[in-house]
């Protein structure tokens, strides 16, 4: 079975395309490392390799955690399955 | 029981510590100092010859940071032995006698009044005795708990935040216990992390210290930013491999201090840890070769090195083993990659199994296997200046 991303966390809202890219409408499988589950979700549009996917639906100012972490805020809503990247998610800091 | 060995083979030193490597140094004191260093280097096969840029008009915190380093890697115990040479007296006497302390064999000339070739010839005399006399030193069985490491990152891309920094994080979380000394730096890397690393510290003391620290820097970016950094944190390459904040790019590379272990202490640029076996953060820039430079110089013997897109970097006096997770980058340049940890990407690895692989590999470097960067002649020794000379 091929793993198309992994999530570091089970708490993590993104996980990272590692296929070459996932398509749009896509079942894709995800491997959540800490817990060494496998989650499959659909993926609502094209994602490259090391970009990230929502695995869950992200409100407008919610906090985007990978690596168990804070990374940052959404600056819109992301839909489960949709593109996360520097278009919708900010940094807190500046 | 763990899937590792618990002994390595080194090469126990006067003090008491343990080297992995046997080099006899021909040390300069100053950058006019390097002509002699490397006839001697030519001159006595077996020997290391390390030129370098600076030694001169250097004042206060500067001058201090520059003897720490010399004298520290004279001190490192991967030098069985050590030729100073310097353009005076007083200088390369200093360095000397700060090499003595270990108890290794060390000797310093000075070049002024008797020129190069005088001193050429009685400093490879010298050198010769040396290296004959550390040919003959064995490597003894010794604990785990003999081992210092020190860890950086490099061309780093997604792969190092999923694979090769995690594994660098597993062995930590794997030999912490055994006693092992252990060392993280890049200050300004942590950026974005900086909170999270604090509260990874073991002590109110060593998280104030790492605060200072980190503000004291955060202190000089924001005296000489012209904007708020997001043009440059990530970079425009980050960016385009995936890396949406500065905040992701850190927790990416503190991924190599694993999950459990916390630090104990604080150290400055080329500072010698005193507080016993432990993880310790230092002071340090992002720069590869710097980095390493000064964490060879505060006594670490072996350093593992994970990266992304391929960095080549070697030290001369302590081994660095590189990692990549990054698939292409293991096949591409795989002269350079000591362990290709990239069946993480493909489930094929887990965590747990890369950090053992990386501990068996870390053991076996110890125990004498050259690195890649060894093998391939890389002996970047990169002082850290931290202002304009006198």
């Amino acid at each position: 079975m091929t793993t198309h991303f992994i999530a570091h966390d089970a708490a993590d809202t993104v996980g990272v395309v590692v296929v070459e890219k996932v398509l749009a409408g896509q079942e894709v499988n995800g491997w959540i490392m800490e817990t060494d589950e496998t989650v499959t979700i659909k993926a609502l549009v094209e994602v490259p390799l090391g970009h990230k996917l929502a695995l869950a639906d992200i409100q407008n100012d919610d906090t985007i955690v990978k690596y168990g972490n804070d990374i940052g805020r959404a600056v819109s809503d992301i839909p489960k399955g949709g593109y996360v990247h520097v278009h919708n998610v900010k940094t807190k800091r500046w | 029981m763990e899937n590792w060995p618990q002994s390595f083979f080194g090469y126990r030193r006067e003090n008491g510590r343990v080297g992995v490597r046997n080099h006899v140094l021909i040390l300069p004191v100053d950058d006019i100092s390097n002509a002699a260093v490397e006839m001697v280097g030519h001159n006595i096969k077996g020997t290391l010859a390390i030129p370098h840029s600076y030694g001169r008009l250097q004042f206060g915190a500067d001058l201090e940071l520059f003897f720490r380093t010399i004298i520290g890697t004279g001190r490192n115990p991967n030098v069985a032995a050590v030729v100073v040479i310097g353009i005076e007296p007083g200088w390369t006497q200093r360095v000397v006698d700060g090499i003595s302390l270990t108890g290794k064999p060390v000797s310093g000339f000075s070049i002024e009044g008797g020129g190069d070739l005088a001193t050429v010839a009685k400093a490879s005399r010298q050198a010769q005795e040396y290296v004959q006399w550390a040919t003959e030193l064995q490597r003894e069985e010794c604990p785990l708990s003999d081992l210092w490491i020190s860890v950086k990152c490099g061309e780093s891309d997604t792969t190092s935040g999923l694979g090769s920094n995690p594994a660098v994080g597993d062995l930590m979380d794997k030999l912490d216990p055994f006693g092992v000394h252990l060392c993280f730096g890049e200050t300004s890397e942590l950026t974005g992390a900086e909170q999270v690393c604090a509260n990874r510290s073991s002590n109110p003391e060593a998280k104030e210290k790492f605060l200072n620290t980190w503000n004291a820097y955060n202190d000089f970016i924001l005296e000489n930013k012209t904007n708020d950094l997001s043009e440059s944190q990530p970079t425009k390459g980050n960016i385009a491999g995936g890396l949406t904040t500065i905040e992701e790019k850190a927790f990416g590379n503190l991924q190599k201090i694993g999950k459990k272990t916390n630090f104990i202490d604080v150290l400055e640029p080329a500072e010698e840890p005193t507080k016993g076996p432990g993880l310790y953060f230092m002071d340090t820039s992002s720069a590869a070769a710097e980095c390493v430079t000064l964490q060879a110089a505060a006594g670490f013997t072996v350093h593992l090195f994970p990266t992304g897109q391929g960095n080549v970097i070697g030290n001369p006096i302590e081994p660095v083993i590189k990692l990549t997770a990054n698939p292409n980058t293991a096949v591409t340049m795989s002269e350079h990659i000591d362990l290709d940890v990239s069946g993480i990407l493909k489930r094929e690895m887990n965590l747990d199994q890369a950090g053992n692989e990386l501990v068996n590999i870390t053991v076996r470097t110890a125990n004498g296997r050259h690195t890649c960067a060894e093998s391939l002649g890389h002996r970047e020794f990169v002082l850290t200046k931290l202002f304009r000379s006198a």
